[in-house]
């Protein structure tokens, strides 16, 4: 198990390097930010002064090399904009994210498993064409315009949900609906194909044949079969909330990291933007981690290294 | 014989399978039309498309009294959305379309090459899919789309890059369990070269699966498309793709909200209509599965107490 | 002595494409406890869809379409599925095949071993756990106690088979059905197996029904036979008589492509033709086109199964030749 987890760290932690240096560089290219900061009179010494005293004059390897020395002293630098330490901003805003997401994540899986075991339970039934159905409908709808129509109907005609704010319940349905809609409807496809395939499995009528009951089957036999696939899509669709988080933070407000990140890159505000990227970048990593354990605490071949 | 009920299953064909499949032949009747407006539409169209009426200001869908082009209604500055969708549909066609191919062909060729060597070439390549993969594609665009100015071309790039890593894990998969194949090994022992042996072995295996693949992720690449649009960083005015028509609604959701609403259902409609016809392909497509579209339905049997529950 | 378990006129139907195709029509046969019955017959015949129909196990495409399986006298066809469940087990078992897909890949074997007792005696894990370890000891399996944690994929086939059988019989069923247990196998552990089935048998006083294609497996195991040919019994009767006289065509076909040292350096002979698609039967009995004795009756009139003795029967209009040649 440990040398198990230990190839996965060294293996997920390749891509986290890269990510971290291929934003630097695609920040530095969006363009002087001494031209959104200074006014348009600004002289020329002013601009080489604004330079000189961010670093923007030196060579943009000698820029990482100090980034780099910075990181590790787990200085992420100040932000251009209001000179709040660059760590301190994303630390505020990460909370806000990951409790929509959280509870996104959780309400979308629960439901999932559920609406995707009763559609496979019988295969092509009029119950399984409309979970199919819906759930396609679901993985297609356009969440921004989803977000707007939620916004058109609850808040403006029937006035009964905030547009905005994160404070009480009433506050998070919109956003939560608007995140939760597109990683539903795939996962939901996703634990009905896996299911169809476990429930098709021998040991499924080893099980029927033991005297086993709907309940038993279902759930203790062909759930934990399926639930390998289920898993590694539920990583991918927890990568692509953040996708959403943009989205939905944008329209209804909330103050996350999304918006944090939409906001610096307007703003070219890169000590912002390099933080938030790494600590999603972070986050990301330790998700995969997190769903190899849980994959290999679900099936011993993976544990034990057999291909399965 | 000749009229025997009883044809074999490998004798239906994929038309008619299709046709006796409402929802699936619903689908691509709903996408040909689409795939009609985008290429005739711009053309018809373009001009009334970007006319303005100010006579004619916001109207309300079925106004059929101001002629038939305000038929969905108008905007704030009088031009017919009806005739702004058809336009629209010809731009996020002419997004979608290339960079769905692109992805395809590049990750396709990528992916075989790679899972038919195995080795270093594999494993590099795979590394490279995960880099792409394990950061949310959208903000992978919105960095990309503020360093290099949002052009069509640049959002058919960046879009195709990023899901590049699909088809390359798709192909590199099925080709890498094709390479170990007797049939593969028999026609290198024949000195058959490794691209020929990829075109004409491992190529036509791969494929419908890479389609079916490709059919899912045009919906993908569709709704970052409208996203990125909406966010102001795809599409930009004076052209019109939907997701940039939603975002010009939502300042007037209050007084006008059909000019939101209608290009969202027409997005939903064209992925929808995607997703079921991909969905319909797989099962048609995979010999263990096709027999669930072709059965007749469960008459009522003489035994009613059998296994499980409705 | 009555019968443990009856089936009688049991007939199945699948839907495919083409329409609806009746694969097993009108089975009956009869087994007593403590005996072993061998349902014989060629791939394709028929003998797993009755083996599955009779334990109600039956995929979403197959159904029942008429007949009885009486279990002690009660039909299981017409019990509810909670009164058929609680038959599963202690009432009715089943082997399969292949026990590598048997097993659930995911659970330790202990764990499914002690199912049938979690669901069945509703016993604590711990009481669960500890009659599979028992069972495991039974069944032949080395060091049970730590073998229980492991998983089906660090077992050999041979042990995976015994696992299943154990857990088969872990609520000493009146019936067991024993579907191609050892096709999966070497030669020498499918010795071992039938061994174990058999020991289990006496052990238990189990009516065994043991589904073979295989007549050495029959000629050694089984106490009688029932021949198959496309989806309906043709023969049955005690294995020794019927082997030494059988009175029906296909039978004798089955028996004369059997290598015997006699023969030796004799060519080996075989039923020409193959098995009738069971889409499109022809008219009245299903064996006239590959039979010898064929005649115009046969294209005609379906041969019933009739008594041709004490306990046999045969379905051909012209068994007699056979008895008198």
């Amino acid at each position: 198990m440990l040398t198990f987890l230990r190839r996965r760290i060294v293996s997920s932690a390749i891509p986290l390097l890269v990510v971290i240096l291929g934003v630097f560089f695609l920040a530095r290219l969006t363009g002087n930010p001494a031209n959104l900061y200074l006014p348009l009179s600004a002289t020329p010494e002013m601009r080489a002064e604004f330079a000189a005293r961010n670093g923007f004059d030196q060579p943009i390897i000698v820029q990482f090399g100090d980034y780099l020395a910075q990181l590790s002293r787990l200085d992420f630098g100040e932000s251009l904009r209001t000179a709040q330490p660059a760590a301190e901003a994303v630390l505020q805003a990460f909370p806000a994210t990951l409790q929509l997401a959280g509870v996104t994540m959780l309400l979308a899986v629960v439901g999932a498993v559920v609406v995707g075991s009763l559609a496979a339970y019988r295969p092509n039934s009029a119950a399984d064409r409309g979970a199919s159905f819906l759930s396609a409908t679901a993985a297609s709808v356009p969440d921004f315009w989803f977000a707007i129509m939620g916004v058109l109907l609850f808040s403006v005609t029937l006035g009964w949900l905030p547009t905005s704010g994160t404070v009480g319940a009433a506050a998070w349905v919109l956003p939560v609906a608007t995140l939760l809609i597109r990683p539903f409807g795939v996962l939901v496809q996703v634990v009905r194909g896996a299911m169809v395939s476990a429930l098709s499995a021998p040991y499924i009528k080893v099980a029927r044949s033991k005297g086993a009951g709907d309940q038993r089957v279902i759930f203790g036999h062909a759930l934990r079969n399926a639930a390998a696939p289920a898993l590694t899509v539920a990583g991918d669709l927890a990568v692509g909330l953040l996708n959403g988080a943009v989205v939905v933070e944008t329209i209804f407000g909330w103050p996350g990291i999304g918006k944090l990140m939409i906001d610096s890159i307007l703003q070219r505000d890169f000590a912002v933007l390099q933080a938030a990227v790494l600590l999603t970048a972070l986050t990301i990593f330790a998700l995969n981690i997190l769903i190899d354990v849980c994959y290999a605490l679900l099936d011993a071949r993976v544990r034990q290294g057999v291909a399965a | 014989m000749t009229n025997s009920p009883t044809t074999p299953p490998g004798k239906v064909s994929m038309l008619s399978l299709l046709a006796r499949d409402r929802v699936a032949s619903t689908a691509a009747v709903v996408l040909v039309l689409i795939g009609a407006c985008a290429v005739v539409g711009p053309m018809l169209l373009g001009d009334l498309a970007v006319e303005q009426n100010l006579r004619a200001v916001n109207l309300p869908p079925f106004s059929i009294g101001a002629g038939w082009e305000f038929v969905l209604g108008s905007d704030s500055l009088g031009r017919s959305v009806a005739a702004r969708l058809v336009v629209a549909a010809g731009t996020t066609m002419s997004v979608a379309v290339p960079a769905v191919l692109l992805s395809l062909t590049v990750g396709s060729i990528w992916g075989m090459w790679a899972g038919f060597h195995r080795g270093r070439r594999e494993s590099v390549s795979m590394r490279i899919a995960d880099v792409i993969l394990s950061f949310p594609s959208l903000l992978l665009a919105v960095v990309v789309l503020y360093v290099f100015t949002p052009s069509v071309a640049n959002i058919i790039a960046v879009l195709a890059v990023a899901r590049i890593p699909i088809y390359l894990r798709t192909a590199r998969a099925e080709s890498a369990e094709l390479q170990s194949r007797l049939f593969v090994d028999a026609a290198r022992t024949f000195g058959t070269g490794s691209w020929a042996t990829i075109r004409r072995h491992v190529f036509p295996t791969v494929l419908p699966t890479l389609l079916t693949v490709a059919a899912v992720d045009f919906c993908f690449v569709m709704l970052t498309e409208s996203s990125l649009s909406f966010l102001g960083i795809g599409i930009q005015p004076p052209d019109m793709s939907w997701g940039l028509m939603v975002a010009q609604g939502r300042q007037e959701l209050q007084t006008a909200w059909w000019i939101a609403v209608f290009p969202g259902l027409a997005i939903i409609g064209t992925t929808v209509s995607a997703a079921m016809l991909a969905a319909w392909a797989r099962m048609a497509g995979d010999p263990g599965q096709r027999w669930r579209l072709t059965l007749p339905r469960r008459g009522r049997g003489k035994i009613t107490a059998r296994k499980g529950v409705a | 002595m009555t019968a443990t378990m009856e089936v009688d006129g049991l007939s199945v139907d699948i839907r495919t494409p083409g329409g609806t195709i009746r694969a097993v029509r009108g089975m009956s046969f009869a087994v007593h406890s403590g005996q072993t019955l061998a349902l014989l017959g060629e791939s394709g015949c028929g003998k797993s869809m009755t083996a599955h129909a009779v334990a109600g196990l039956l995929g979403p495409v197959a159904d029942v379409a008429g007949g009885e399986v009486r279990l002690d006298g009660v039909d299981v066809l017409r019990l509810d599925p909670a009164a058929r469940r609680r038959l599963a087990g202690p009432g009715l078992a089943i082997v399969f095949q292949d026990a590598l897909t048997a097993l659930n890949p995911v659970y330790p074997v202990g764990t499914q071993l002690a199912e049938p007792f979690r669901i069945h005696e509703k016993l604590s894990r711990r009481a669960a756990r500890a009659k599979a370890v028992e069972l495991m000891e039974r069944v032949g399996i080395p060091e049970p106690r730590s073998r229980a944690g492991a998983y089906p994929h660090q077992f050999s086939g041979g042990m995976r088979q015994r696992l299943l059988i154990a857990m088969a019989v872990a609520l000493r069923p009146a019936v067991l059905l024993a579907d191609e247990p050892t096709t999966a196998l070497d030669v020498t552990v499918q010795a071992q197996i039938m061994e174990l089935l058999a020991e289990l048998r006496a052990e238990q006083r189990m009516a065994l029904v043991l589904i073979t294609h295989d007549l050495a497996v029959v000629a050694e195991q089984a106490d009688h036979v029932a021949v198959m040919y496309a989806g309906s019994v043709v023969e049955t009767g005690p294995v020794a008589e019927v082997f030494r006289a059988p009175r029906h065509p296909y039978t004798r076909g089955l028996l004369d492509s059997v290598p015997s040292g006699a023969e030796r350096g004799g060519r080996l002979r075989s039923i020409e033709g193959s098995p009738p698609e069971l889409a499109s039967l022809p008219a009245g009995c299903a064996f006239r086109e590959r039979c010898p004795l064929a005649r115009e009756r046969c294209a005609t009139e379906r041969p019933p199964l009739v008594e041709t003795g004490t306990g046999r029967a045969s379905s051909c209009h012209y068994w007699k030749e056979l008895a008198d040649a």
